[in-house]
């Protein structure tokens, strides 16, 4: 399957598993509410240009916010972390140049700490950012940060547990063909 | 000006996800100030498609409780009829008055439209349902919205076959509401944490209130139908700033499991309008 098609698959289903799935889920615990659906981001291919990130990022975000009616939320919250994503990969990336290599990003492109660090900053960064701009009226410092940790500790399960069930061929990239 | 071209050129990304970010902002902080933008005019019809294509597969689970409730209301109903009454005094006879009967379409103040729910929230600050039934089918922006058991939000934005409720669980949702004892007016908001309870303030200290006492809406709205319960007081609390009460009410309608819901027409709405119009100009 080519990388075009598969991420436009994955664009679709991770909105319809947020949004028919996850928000549905009662909320256990005011502070916690499971997202998931900005792992599209995280997984899309490294030679996309910074330029295509943010755009994608804007466009699959508001996807999201037409169905649950906070038009902007989520875009902003996804720009961000589609912006920042190069830079992370460009800190983290082992020394030879896995672009080359590797389609996207995963545990075999990266390593399992690079990875994980790129997961859990970008996580936290996306959550503390939506968990703001939901919050700017309230300004209850401990509900911010209660809010935020537990999301994130939620969201890193939720992709723990969709790493290993869906098992990504990373398949080392050749000029062979 | 050419440092500025290089300046941007150079900086183009950063730029570029600003501006992004500037959007995504103002559509956040627009929608949320009037509740409406030509935005979700398109939007409605085909996430509501989707919406109500899954709601038909997960109506199946909620069932039982929700056919229960239609029963409990059912039952309420039949006990209104009036041929449940009958007359103590065999000497008075209880006749209709025609004439009365034939204009009594005039009379009447609320109209109940029943919709489905295709789509509902609980985890958000500003929560919102969507119902199948629009402008198409006689619904308007600014109606009120009920449940079998009380009351659910009000309508905000209305395309042809869906229209979006603002929930009672919205940050800027506020009823009117009255202790179903007969005074004591409040304000019903909600705090944003836990969507089992809403606050009521601005009750008077001269009314006494205790644990259980029902809230009901007021007459005085011109929307909500009167006497249609909000919910049940589970703590009392004193508002220090006001010196009135701070009332914690458990809400009436469970909002995990909301399936059928009754769009509330106000047929004299739009001659109150007037009326209210007409004392503006003076």
């Amino acid at each position: 399957m080519s990388d075009l098609l598969k991420n436009i698959i994955r664009f679709f289903v991770f909105i319809l598993v947020q949004v028919l799935i996850l928000d549905k889920i009662n909320p256990l615990h005011r502070f916690i509410t499971p997202y998931l659906y900005f792992l599209f981001i995280l997984w899309l291919p490294f030679r996309i240009p910074r330029l295509g990130l943010s755009l994608l990022g804007f466009v699959f975000g508001l996807t999201l916010d037409f169905f649950t009616h906070t038009p902007g939320l989520h875009a902003a919250a996804c720009t961000l972390i589609a912006y920042l994503r190069s830079f992370l990969i460009g800190l983290l990336r082992p020394k030879e140049a896995v672009e080359i290599s590797y389609a996207e990003p995963s545990v075999t492109s990266m390593g399992l700490m690079p990875y994980a660090t790129y997961v859990l900053l970008l996580t936290f960064v996306h959550h503390a950012y939506l968990v703001f701009l939901e919050f700017l009226e309230v300004g209850n410092i401990l509900y911010f940060f209660g809010k935020v940790l537990a999301s994130t500790g939620i969201s890193l399960l939720l992709i723990a547990i969709t790493e290993m069930l869906f098992n990504r061929k990373s398949r080392y990239r050749t000029n062979v063909a | 000006m050419r440092n500025v071209f290089l300046f941007i050129r150079r900086y183009f990304n950063l730029v570029f996800f600003l501006a992004l970010q500037v959007v995504a902002l103002m559509i956040l902080f627009r929608f949320n100030k009037f509740h409406e933008s030509v935005f979700d005019e398109f939007s409605n019809e085909i996430t509501g498609s989707v919406n109500s294509r899954f709601n038909s597969v997960e109506n199946y689970f909620a069932l039982k409780k929700e056919n229960e409730a239609l029963r409990q209301q059912n039952a309420e109903l039949l006990n209104k009829l009036k041929a449940d009454f009958s007359w103590p005094d065999s000497s008075q006879q209880f006749i209709s008055d025609t004439i009365r009967i034939d204009s009594l379409e005039q009379y009447r103040k609320f109209l109940f439209l029943p919709a489905k729910v295709i789509s509902n929230s609980v985890n958000t600050q500003q929560n919102y349902l969507m119902l199948q039934r629009g402008s198409a089918q006689g619904v308007t922006p600014n109606m009120a919205v009920v449940g079998p058991s009380g009351i659910i939000g009000t309508v905000v934005n209305v395309s042809k076959n869906m229209s979006v409720v603002m929930s009672l669980l919205h940050r800027q949702s506020k009823v009117v509401a009255v202790m179903k004892k007969g005074s004591g007016f409040g304000e019903i908001s909600w705090e944003g944490s836990n969507p089992h309870f809403v606050t009521l303030m601005k009750v008077p200290k001269t009314v006494q209130i205790q644990k259980g006492d029902t809230v009901v809406t007021s007459q005085f709205s011109d929307k909500y139908p009167p006497g249609y319960v909000i919910g049940i007081v589970e703590e009392v609390g004193n508002d220090e700033s006001s010196g009135s009460y701070k009332l914690k009410v458990k809400t009436a309608t469970d909002f995990f499991r909301i399936q059928n819901a009754f769009v509330v027409k106000n047929l004299q709405r739009e001659e109150l309008e007037a009326l209210e119009k007409s004392i503006k100009k003076n």
